[in-house]
């Protein structure tokens, strides 16, 4: 960035309540440290995120929205996560035809116990995102 | 049912470029079954229209309503208070629904989001088959239930042509050939006779466009 302001993105990740967010705690209580811009957002399992949460955390500000979920075959309701990821792939289309890079959505999968998967996960969120840069769908981009 | 599906989003900003706010209409019965124009559609396109003016620059206000059938006067008629807020709407109804609130509130500008394609069925989820061409004389007593007028690529009605392969269409092997379709159909209810019958050209002039139906009530 030229303007000597650091970059610091938006990141709405969608927590699924059996997996990442029990993750997300698991990394507390192992005090692994997490970037503190990510905004979890607690879901009952990831097949509860529809394509247009998606879009409208990128109305309201956000520069990257992750799903994260159970590992595949582990889904608390068997086929949430494998739902959740056609709807990354439809959010993804739908923000490609606007010309915003699809790379701004993914969905990852974690383990309820695996603390220090969750917090690297998000650092390398972060990382992608900063490479990308502040979403040009901001209000104010 | 109506089957139709998404204009590509270029058309639809191109037709509402002009406008500030607008009102985006679903329809709750055909095209919510096929994915194209049901209240989950009408939030989606809303979005995603508001991100694509916001991208280059502009900003699009939205309103949002889904009527449980747009081809009907009085279900349009709820419309009415919301059309008065906007300069125009984007309909996500079939041909239809578009002409009926089209119709309904002259004054107001109504644009198709949809392209209508065809009467079918769901073959699996998500996808979607054709197999009426609504052509007003039905053909189907005579092929065991399947159409060869939309379902053969050439419409025969004396199947199957020279190009049937092994059960596919020489057109699109893709495609299961309708006249091996209507063979195997016919084969199994004992009616072989039928494709031994030759059928003359069809009359035409069953079809009179526009269509008009007036039913007496029982
Ligand atoms: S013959 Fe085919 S196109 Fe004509 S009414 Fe019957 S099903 Fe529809
Ligand atoms: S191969 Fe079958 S479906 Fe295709 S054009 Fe010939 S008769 Fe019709």
């Amino acid at each position: 960035m030229t303007t000597g302001v650091e970059f610091l993105p938006c990141i709405v990740a969608f927590c699924c309540v059996h997996s990442a967010y029990q993750a997300a705690d698991a990394a507390g209580r192992m005090r692994i440290p997490y970037p503190e811009n990510i905004i979890m957002v607690h879901i009952p399992c990831a097949g509860r995120v529809d394509t247009l949460h998606i879009l409208r955390a990128f109305e309201n500000g956000a520069d990257g929205v992750v799903i994260l979920a159970c590992h595949e075959g582990a889904c608390h309701h068997i086929l949430g996560n494998i739902r959740a990821k056609e709807r990354v792939e439809r959010a993804n289309a739908l923000l490609r035809e606007i010309g915003v890079d699809g790379r701004r959505v993914e969905m990852r999968t974690c383990a309820p116990n695996d603390g220090s998967r969750f917090a690297r996960v998000c650092h390398e969120l972060e990382e992608k995102i900063k490479e990308l840069g502040p979403s040009p769908l901001r209000k104010h981009a | 049912m109506i089957i139709a599906e998404r204009k590509p989003l270029e058309d639809i900003k191109q037709m509402i470029a002009q406008y500030k706010k607008i009102l985006l209409v679903g329809c709750g019965t055909c095209v919510t079954v096929c994915w194209a124009g049901g209240e989950k559609e009408v939030g989606i396109l809303a979005s995603q229209l508001r991100l694509a003016f916001r991208r280059d620059g502009g900003e699009l206000e939205t309103l949002e309503a889904t009527v449980e059938r747009q081809c009907e006067k009085e279900m349009v008629e709820e419309l009415k208070d919301k059309i008065q807020q906007v300069e125009a709407v984007l309909s996500l109804g079939c041909g239809a629904g578009v002409q009926t609130i089209a119709d309904r509130f002259e004054e107001t500008p109504v644009y198709p989001a949809l392209n209508t394609k065809f009467v079918g069925m769901p073959e699996r989820e998500g996808l979607w088959i054709e197999n009426c061409g609504a052509c007003g004389d039905c053909f189907l007593d005579r092929t065991g239930g399947i159409c060869p007028i939309v379902r053969c690529a050439k419409g025969l009605l004396n199947g199957p042509c020279g190009g049937t392969n092994k059960g596919k269409c020489e057109v699109d092997p893709e495609k299961d050939c309708a006249w091996t379709l209507i063979y195997r159909r016919l084969e199994k209810q004992g009616r072989l006779d039928l494709m031994r019958k030759y059928y003359p050209p069809r009359n035409f002039q069953a079809v009179v466009r526009p269509g008009k139906i007036e039913a007496q009530r029982v």
